[in-house]
């Protein structure tokens, strides 16, 4: 085989069974590829090590004739995931030097299936950011460009090193966590697949929490058989989070016919935003169609509180945070700033917090404690949380309505410049407002790339499905995918 | 429950300078649920290990820890809800209250603020003088304790272990109706016996099992009975928080000076600040624990790590099924069943193995006298050694044997003592003992006349006496006694002196 690291999970998976490629060829591949990527910021802590050690382990256990999907697969981890002595900072300078001696539950099952981890993955600093550009280690790069525009772009945030890495190819696939939009937006800058599953699939133990009602971990792939082969791995009851659903995780692949006849679609007219870039309507009336001839009912469908989604997502978001993020104060882990003489506790809170944390952090710290401090709780947060129980009641009469999936766009632009956004936080949260109403909800939620626009950037359409119903939810994205044909790659300039 | 004619104490009214002032008391009691493990993990909570040993990740705050709910913690949160005979939420939610410590690894304590476990309950406080209290109880809540910080082990540094934190508390709000310090120590006595009785809570104050917080206002008399026709808090002075005291002593010290504190403030002119106050036992006063300025704002919110917690009605009165006895009907029972005095009901009722001590002695023998024996004797023994009824060297077996010895009529009262100390240092059956030392009394009238007429005989000088002062037949009585070594029956030896001495 000629270019290991092209191959697909379900392809990888195939050629590793039958023998044409070994796990220790393919996870070489993708080490001298990652080596030769370091221009794209995706890979923040390199695991050859343990790469090739998991990799051995898997050819054994393929040989046995007895190996999971995933045995043998290369991955990238996010680095918001606690990895077992291996750096997990959350992209932040906060944890620096924090090796943690547990591993989080999904990238444990990663693991256990026989996964190889090849290193963690640069991403937003705690996964607050929508352009990657809040990592202490820099940001990560999109390896597409624009036209023939030499132009750093961004790969999307927060889950963007795990977007960079999988459209670069330099591994097959990587885990994402999605709290507003972080593994959609991402994906569809960079023209491959991101599934996020219904809140509570999998398990939250062991991944830092930024907004722990709203954080959900997914697969970041190339396919959508990818993402249902990846999913499925990472999904399942776990008693260590409350939140986790106890139920059964289906054979999401063998759901995959690509037969939506009969299926209903809306199509919601609140996401028609004004100003919406042409590329992007047409881009949602070319997927429309395409579902359409794909034997599906297309339904216009109203979800009258959309709108006042990304403004609740903006309180619940930060208060969570700010409480989640109380415990990095220097005191047990991670980083903590020198003291002046006669400093006390007070100074060493404040002095840690101020240097360990970016600016977009502290902004969200500060914004959550605002909204739920005395005196501001009733108009801030408990206003948001109405209006969050509201936008799930709109996707609930909807589906009792009898749609089967919603078809909106991913993002309102195709990936902008580095830099262009980065000084204008609210044009930054913009990026989220067609996916965080799925989050609010907790409902599942997919992109699926399926058009390019003039200068030839990848665009993505999302798919949103009923709670616990992401077999469907993918079957019905595998037809789009299928129907799209979107097969375009960016050029390696890196 | 208790069907005595108790009546309400009066409260505790203090003379200012100007006027009498009466005291209002609320309080906040903190127990530890008496659990292995803590709150939210799998952690041990035994007291005194090597310090931060009993820490599990979750409670240090690692990245990524997630809570899971104990349910033991909660089952005995139920528990002391019915004991409390309080309304169970059949669901409730945890919160979490934010503020940064070095002891609070989260930074926050995940408490239930919105929708605690148990809601309002009662609890009858006994005075000892015949009066009662009916407290209301506001709320239990379930909620996690803190970590101990260590300022005095380094000039520069501190120090924190976390063994503590995440241990399980229930915090059990009473309403203002306490009315003077010793109904506060009474009120926590009664508590701590509840929870004893149910096994949810050891009661160790010395190991920090049981903290109490105490809201203590005063007011003119008068106002206390408008706030309880109206429940409006208008009519009660301003209330300050002292917290954390761990001793009977110190709640009933700190709650004296602090209202004493207070009318000083208003008969001065002033207004007394609402806030939270130290007590120091050292210098007998309390002290603002922060300003105005270092006010926390907690900013409670929903825990978004814990779902509701949801229990069924079937496993609360699973739980109710299987209640033991609390005090106040067993105290009833001991009055009616046994017929003891209501004090002694009291002090045999005040833990469980003093009443199941009873119980087990009472059963095979006399009521009344096995409580004299209880706790006259075997308390008053113990005392000596310093020792609590649970390490009694005598089983309630022997106990009743002696009991038994002295009813029938085989040994006196005065070798019944004899007899105790032997068993209690020696053990053994004391019917075997009696027997093997001859400690049967004598009831043979002869005998005791033989004994009797050689006394008379050997001594004419103390006869005549005795004859002119009868109250002197006593010394003959004291001289039988003597020749029979104490194993005479006193009351015929009394009988037999007098008619010899022709009394």
């Amino acid at each position: 085989m000629s270019d290991l690291t092209k191959l697909t999970i379900a392809g990888a998976r195939d050629a590793l069974r039958k023998g044409d490629v070994t796990s220790v060829a393919l996870t070489e591949a993708c080490l001298n590829a990652i080596d030769a990527a370091d221009a794209l910021g995706a890979f923040v802590h390199k695991t050859p090590e343990i790469a090739m050690e998991r990799a051995k382990a898997a050819d054994a256990r393929i040989a046995t004739g007895d190996a999971p999907d995933m045995c043998g697969i290369p991955v990238g981890i996010k680095d918001l995931f606690c990895t077992e002595g291996v750096p997990s900072q959350a992209a932040s300078k906060i944890l620096e030097g924090f090796l943690p001696q547990y591993e989080s539950t999904v990238s444990g099952q990663l693991r256990d299936a026989g996964a190889v981890m090849l290193g963690k993955l640069n991403m937003d600093e705690f996964a607050m950011g929508s352009s990657n550009e809040t990592s202490v280690y820099g940001n990560a790069v999109n390896p597409w460009r624009a036209g023939n525009s030499d132009a750093a772009l961004t790969p999307g945030g927060s889950s963007g090193g795990s977007a960079s890495a999988v459209a670069a190819d330099l591994c097959l696939a990587a885990t994402g966590t999605d709290t507003g939009g972080s593994i959609r937006q991402p994906a569809a800058f960079t023209g491959i697949v991101g599934l996020k599953p219904t809140y509570g699939r999998c398990s939250r133990w062991g991944i830092v929490a930024f907004a722990s009602s709203l954080d959900q971990a997914g697969p970041m792939t190339k396919t959508v058989r990818d993402a249902a082969i990846m999913g499925r791995a990472m999904m399942g009851h776990d008693p260590k989070d409350s939140t986790s659903a106890n139920m059964a995780v289906p054979d999401f692949e063998a759901m995959l016919t690509g037969d939506i006849r009969g299926k209903v679609i809306g199509i919601p007219k609140e996401y028609r935003m004004d100003g919406m870039p042409p590329e992007i309507e047409a881009l949602w009336t070319e997927g429309t169609a395409m579902l359409r001839d794909a034997g599906a009912e297309i339904r216009d469908i109203t979800l009258p509180h959309t709108r006042y989604a990304l403004p609740a997502y903006y309180v619940i978001a930060p208060a969570e945070a700010s409480s989640n993020l109380a415990r990095y104060d220097g005191v047990r882990f991670g980083h903590r700033a020198k003291l002046a003489p006669g400093d006390g506790i007070t100074e060493m809170y404040e002095k840690t917090r101020a240097e360990g944390f970016g600016p977009e952090v502290q902004r969200r710290v500060m914004i959550g404690t605002y909204v739920l401090s005395a005196g501001f709780y009733d108009a801030y947060y408990n206003r948001a949380r109405k209006v969050r129980a509201l936008i799930k009641r709109d996707f609930e009469d909807v589906f009792d309505a009898g749609i089967d999936a919603i078809l909106t766009p991913a993002t309102p632009s195709a990936a902008f410049a580095l830099g262009k956004e980065v000084a204008d936080p609210v044009e930054m949260y913009l990026n989220d407002v067609f996916t965080v109403t799925v989050n609010l909800a907790g409902l599942p939620g997919v992109a699926v790339p399926t058009g390019q626009d003039a200068q030839g950037l990848p665009l993505g359409l999302q798919l949103i499905g009923r709670p616990w119903e992401e077999g469907e939810l993918l079957n019905t994205a595998y037809a789009l995918e299928n129907a799209a044909g979107f097969v375009a790659k960016p050029a390696k300039w890196w | 429950m208790l069907d005595l004619p108790l009546t309400t104490p009066k409260p505790k009214v203090i003379a200012g300078a100007k006027q009498d002032w009466e005291l209002v008391i609320g309080m906040e009691v903190h127990a530890q649920v008496a659990s292995n493990a803590k709150l939210f993990s799998g952690a041990s909570t035994k007291f005194g290990a090597e310090p931060n040993s009993n820490v599990a990740f979750v409670d240090a705050g690692m990245p990524g820890m997630l809570p899971v709910i104990n349910d033991f913690c909660v089952e005995q949160a139920v528990r002391t809800g019915l004991g409390l005979n309080a309304e169970i939420h059949l669901t409730s939610a945890f919160d979490r209250k934010n503020y940064f410590y070095p002891d609070l690894p989260q930074g926050y304590q995940i408490s239930q603020l919105y929708h605690p476990i148990v809601g309002e309950g009662e609890v009858l406080v006994e005075l000892g003088d015949g009066t009662a209290r009916i407290v209301r109880i506001e709320r239990i809540h379930l909620e996690q304790d803190a970590g101990k910080s260590i300022h005095d082990m380094d000039p520069a540094m501190s120090f924190v272990d976390l063994n503590r934190t995440g241990v399980a508390l229930m915090e059990i709000v009473s309403r203002p109706d306490i009315r003077g310090p010793e109904e506060a120590a009474a009120y926590v006595v009664k508590l701590r016996q509840i929870m004893q009785y149910l096994g949810t809570c050891d009661g160790n104050m010395q190991n920090g099992n049981l903290r109490a917080d105490v809201n203590v206002s005063v007011c003119s008399p008068g106002q206390y009975e408008k706030y309880q026709a109206t429940q409006d808090f208008a009519h009660l002075g301003t209330r300050c928080e002292i917290k954390n005291m761990n001793s009977m002593r110190f709640i009933q010290a700190a709650i004296e000076v602090e209202a004493r504190r207070q009318i000083a403030i208003i008969e001065g002119g002033g207004t007394v600040t609402q806030e939270t106050r130290l007590y120091d036992p050292d210098r007998n006063e309390t002290r603002s624990m922060r300003s105005k300025e270092e006010a926390h704002d907690y900013r409670y919110f929903p825990d978004p790590d814990l779902l509701p917690l949801v229990i069924e009605r079937a496993y609360v009165e699973g739980i109710a099924a299987n209640l033991p006895e609390l005090p106040d009907a067993k105290k009833a029972r001991f009055i009616n069943d046994f017929g003891l005095s209501d004090y002694d009901a009291s002090v045999l009722t005040a833990d469980t193995a003093s009443a199941a001590y009873f119980e087990a002695v009472a059963a095979t023998t006399d009521g009344k006298l096995a409580a004299n024996w209880v706790l006259n004797e075997l308390f008053g023994r113990l005392k000596k050694d310093e020792a609590d009824i649970t390490a009694s060297p005598m089983s309630p077996t022997q106990l009743a044997g002696i009991i038994a010895l002295i009813k029938s009529g085989d040994i006196s009262g005065k070798i019944a003592k004899d007899l105790f100390e032997i068993v209690y240092t020696e053990g053994g059956d004391p019917a075997q003992i009696v027997a093997a030392r001859g400690m049967k009394q004598v009831t043979d009238t002869g005998a005791i006349e033989a004994a009797v007429d050689a006394i008379i005989a050997a001594n004419p000088a103390q006869v005549e006496k005795a004859r002119q002062n009868p109250k002197l037949a006593g010394w003959f009585v004291g001289q039988v006694m003597k020749a029979t070594g104490g194993k005479a029956n006193p009351a015929a030896v009394n009988q037999i002196v007098a008619a010899k001495l022709a009394l």
